[in-house]
């Protein structure tokens, strides 16, 4: 069944899957060393619950999230904590990352897994979710449960996105081919999860052996198999969204503004498993091709597993290595060593020779000949972007709609100058970013030293207040009485009970006391976005801070008890 | 894959059916003219670049010199002395094109700054030295003839091989007589305009051509041809009054500035919404100067013109980013 909606632009480059289609998904031999990060989703790190030393059954969670922010990693196989510490990880920015160190014991011993219990809530069952460590596997690494809970009511349409449009990738596709009762089932654990009128899987026409198998096991089942034609980026969300439905998500909206939820294939897998058999993320599949792999194809390994030992696997020939890229040629990144872990996110691993991959002829000027914008899948003017962008004119290329580039780089690919367009987008986006947030913190600041100044002067003037009202009681009193005033006064003076300093002081050490506090408290803020190391000993001189004002304030309403 | 340098390449090959009907039905001095503006276009882009201190030879490999020299000497009268063609290629390289930043950066096009130029400064030559079609000439010019005419040498005179274009003579001719003595002239032939007719046709192909190879698209010369169309109809539909739409189409650059110069991406507009008011705006100044100016043909003033607007257009026609309501407009101040 074909469809009747479209999206703009798109690109045909050459898909180059078959290579690694020859065989069928195999298993990676479990290796003696794991590399576990704690991030390896959209968010932060998760906060660590073992220690070095300990030793950890398959499964077991090696990291606990926060909902909305982290998301836990469990330890890949069975085996003894070595290290916790900084190494490399794949990401594009090349930085290291906090990453826990495992020295397999090969017993593979699991751990004593919880399925979700069937009477469990809606939200009770997105926590388990959380829990097992789902994340998008499609690429992207959004947090499922967030996704999930991002629809307030439940979706018109789910869609499985098994679209798989980059070159070189075949992890879905060997996915759907293979396994299509459980792409089904998948779908099926997602579609009563989140309660859609319609599930929806959608192909590109280039894997009829998927769409054959996915229809057989789809049979009898609502689920219905969408055949989209082959085109990048069609497996974009948005586009696949518009290809299958024919609603554009908003711009910064999310596909639940338009009634959309959508999941990679091997995600709805995942969430199955996840609810059904309580199995944590711990491995994943993935493709390793590119013309330096003797022994290209689809491999199901552990999160963790060392690079090199996959492709040693695959039969790397290091002699005709040229780029290794993560991820397709059009959106992945490249690795600069093979020293680095699997990650929930790789889809695919390219060992690529100088002559797939030839270094980029020098750029030329752009001659504004609109290859780019008849490429683009989201109608923007990419050349214009590109003006904007080169020009350091960030916000024209803003209002140009930068923020709604996907990144897809079809546009790089259709470039007749080799102009590495994408970059220059991600580049003017950083510089943009980070504008915003000097701003929001800059008038954050502000507004905490306004709302500083604003107490310090109410303080101040009700200090006056009070001390003119007291004057007043004073003179009346000394023109009133003035004889049962001087008694007092000399009782006041000789009273036992009231031997300490007077009110005075003491209202001014509550104020120190309560300026210390708000030191601290900024301090403390700071501290968390830019020095997290510094956090508890902060913590501890805020807590003191605290007690100390209690006491003044304390000292101080006890005085006025007194008079 | 397409490169920049595949793009000119695919350009220059496209402009040889008009080429060679240019040359079939004028003579060797279109040869002449194209052969020296393209010799004097990458010289002066070669000498440019050095003063630049840019790469010369991987620049000039880029092709697009070669094409602004191409296309200044399609669109030159034939029988040109050789210094007003080189006052024209030179200025197109070095102040349309190389003063603006080099390719990629000129407002203007440059072929047609080159062109408007010298029309404007050598307005005699620029508009006596078309050649007749050949079989017109009394006696053939020869390509001996023409290199005397280009440089000078020689005792050729060029009034034998020269004469007025359809465009030029049946709108000064309409003026005193009606439609059907006019084209018994024998400039105009059997059909439209005797060697014009497959001068256009041959451009045409080319443009054809350039958009089935997704070089060029079909905006601007849609919207320029039919813009040109809707004008001579409107204002043009009484053949006995104004020249009529056939020569508008079929004699003069129209196919040539269509295809080939109003599509130069650089100084032409960005979106398909902003080719399309590009294109048709060349189209009615195209009319408008041709029927009520004084020059016969107006490519040139009319893509200049119109290269001015490209600013604005751009602003104004950006399409609807998918994911927004409409499309955005104007720029932040």
């Amino acid at each position: 069944m074909g469809t009747q909606f479209d999206f703009p632009g798109g690109i045909h480059p050459p898909d180059n899957k078959l290579r690694s289609l020859q065989t069928p998904i195999r298993q990676a031999p479990l290796p003696d060393r794991l590399t576990v990060p704690l991030r390896q989703h959209r968010g932060d790190p998760g906060r660590v619950v073992v220690a070095v030393g300990d030793h950890v059954l398959t499964g077991q969670p090696l990291s606990e999230g926060q909902p909305g922010r982290s998301v836990p990693v469990h330890a890949p196989t069975s085996g003894t904590i070595t290290a916790i510490k900084s190494h490399e990880v794949p990401h594009a920015s090349g930085l290291e990352e906090t990453c826990i160190l495992i020295e397999a014991d090969g017993r593979d011993q699991w751990y004593k897994l919880a399925p979700c219990p069937d009477s469990a809530s809606t939200a009770e069952r997105y926590d388990h979710l959380h829990r097992t460590g789902v994340v998008g596997l499609g690429g992207a690494g959004f947090p499922t449960r967030d996704k999930l809970q991002s629809a307030e009511a439940a979706p018109d349409v789910l869609i499985l996105n098994g679209a798989e449009c980059e070159p070189y990738i075949t992890a879905d596709q060997a996915l759907m081919r293979e396994r299509p009762d459980s792409v089904v089932a998948g779908a099926l654990a997602l579609w009563r999860l989140v309660g859609a009128g319609r599930c929806l899987i959608g192909i590109e026409d280039n894997k009829p052996d998927a769409i054959e198998a996915l229809r057989q096991s789809a049979e009898g089942t609502s689920v219905e198999i969408r055949v989209v034609a082959t085109r990048y980026p069609s497996g974009g969300e948005r586009q696949l969204i518009q290809l299958l439905t024919g609603l554009e998500v908003p711009s910064g909206g999310l596909p639940a503004d338009v009634g959309v939820l959508c999941q990679n294939v091997a995600t709805a897998v995942a969430v199955d498993r996840s609810l059904r058999l309580g199995e944590p993320v711990i491995q994943r599949i993935t493709t390793l091709t590119g013309e330096a792999l003797a022994r290209p194809g689809n491999i199901e390994a552990r999160i963790g597993t060392p690079l090199d030992h996959l492709l040693f696997e695959a039969g790397l020939d290091p002699q005709r290595l040229h780029r290794l890229i993560m991820g397709g040629p059009l959106m992945g990144f490249d690795l600069t060593t093979t020293g680095l872990p699997l990650i929930k996110t790789a889809n695919c691993l390219i060992a690529g020779t100088a002559g797939e991959f030839p270094d980029p002829p020098v750029p030329q000027p752009c001659i504004r000949c609109g290859l780019c914008e008849q490429a683009c899948p989201v109608d923007l003017l990419p050349q214009q972007l590109y003006w904007f962008a080169s020009a350091g004119e960030h916000r024209k290329a803003e209002h140009f709609d930068l923020f709604d580039c996907i990144e897809c780089g079809a546009c790089d690919w259709v470039c007749p100058s080799h102009l590495p367009l994408t970059e220059y987008y991600r580049h003017s986006k950083g510089v943009l970013r980070q504008e915003q947030k000097e701003q929001a913190e800059a008038d954050h600041a502000r507004q905490r030293f306004e709302e500083r100044q604003a107490r310090l002067e109410r303080e101040q003037a009700e200090r006056e207040e009070r001390r003119r009202a007291r004057q007043q009681a004073r003179e009346q009193r000394h023109n009133v009485a003035p004889a049962e005033a001087s008694e007092a006064a000399t009782a006041a003076a000789t009273s036992p009970t009231a031997p300490g300093p007077d009110r005075e002081t003491l209202i001014q050490r509550r104020d120190q006391a309560r300026q210390k506090v708000e030191e601290a408290q900024a301090q403390l803020a700071e501290a968390r976005e830019q020095t997290p190391e510094a956090v508890p000993k902060l913590e501890r001189a805020l807590n003191k801070h605290q007690k100390r004002l209690d006491a003044a304030e304390k000292a101080l309403s006890d005085a006025q008890e007194d008079t | 894959m397409l490169t920049t340098q595949r793009i000119m390449l695919w350009v220059m090959a496209a402009t040889l059916p008009g080429l060679l009907a240019l040359i079939h039905f004028f003579g060797w001095g279109v040869l002449i003219n194209v052969l020296w503006c393209m010799g004097i276009a990458m010289a002066t882009e070669a000498l440019i670049l050095w003063i630049r201190a840019r790469p010369v030879q991987h620049t000039l490999m880029d092709g697009s010199a070669a094409l602004t020299g191409l296309l200044l000497g399609l669109s030159l009268p034939p029988l040109l002395p050789w210094w007003i063609a080189l006052v024209a290629t030179a200025s197109a390289i070095i102040l349309a094109k190389h003063l603006y930043g080099g390719l990629g950066s000129n407002l203007f096009n440059p072929a047609m700054v080159g062109y408007a130029l010298v029309l404007v400064s050598f307005p005699e030559a620029m508009s006596t030295r078309w050649a007749l079609p050949l079989s017109l000439q009394e006696t053939p010019l020869s390509l001996l003839d023409s290199l005397s005419v280009f440089t000078g040498l020689g005792s050729t005179s060029v009034d034998a091989f020269t004469g007025a274009t359809p465009l030029d003579d049946y709108k000064h001719a309409i003026d005193g007589a009606i439609a059907s003595q006019v084209t018994t002239a024998p400039i105009y032939g059997d059909r439209v305009a005797l060697g014009w007719e497959w001068v256009n046709l041959g451009f045409l192909a080319g443009g054809l051509l350039l958009i089935q190879r997704r070089i060029i698209t079909w905006h601007i010369p849609v919207s320029l041809l039919g813009a040109l169309t809707i004008m001579a109809l409107l204002f043009g539909y009484d053949p006995d009054q104004s020249v009529p739409l056939s020569l508008h189409l079929l004699a003069g650059g129209t196919m040539l500035g269509a295809f080939f110069i109003a599509t130069d991406p650089v100084s032409a507009a960005t979106s398909n919404r902003g080719k399309l008011w590009y294109g048709a705006g060349i189209g009615v100044l195209l009319y408008t100067i041709r029927a009520w100016g004084s020059y016969p043909d107006a490519v040139a003033f009319a893509v200049l013109l119109m290269n001015l607007a490209v600013p604005f257009l751009d602003y104004y026609t950006r399409p609807r980013t998918r994911g927004h309501k409409r499309a955005g407009r104007g720029v932040p101040s």
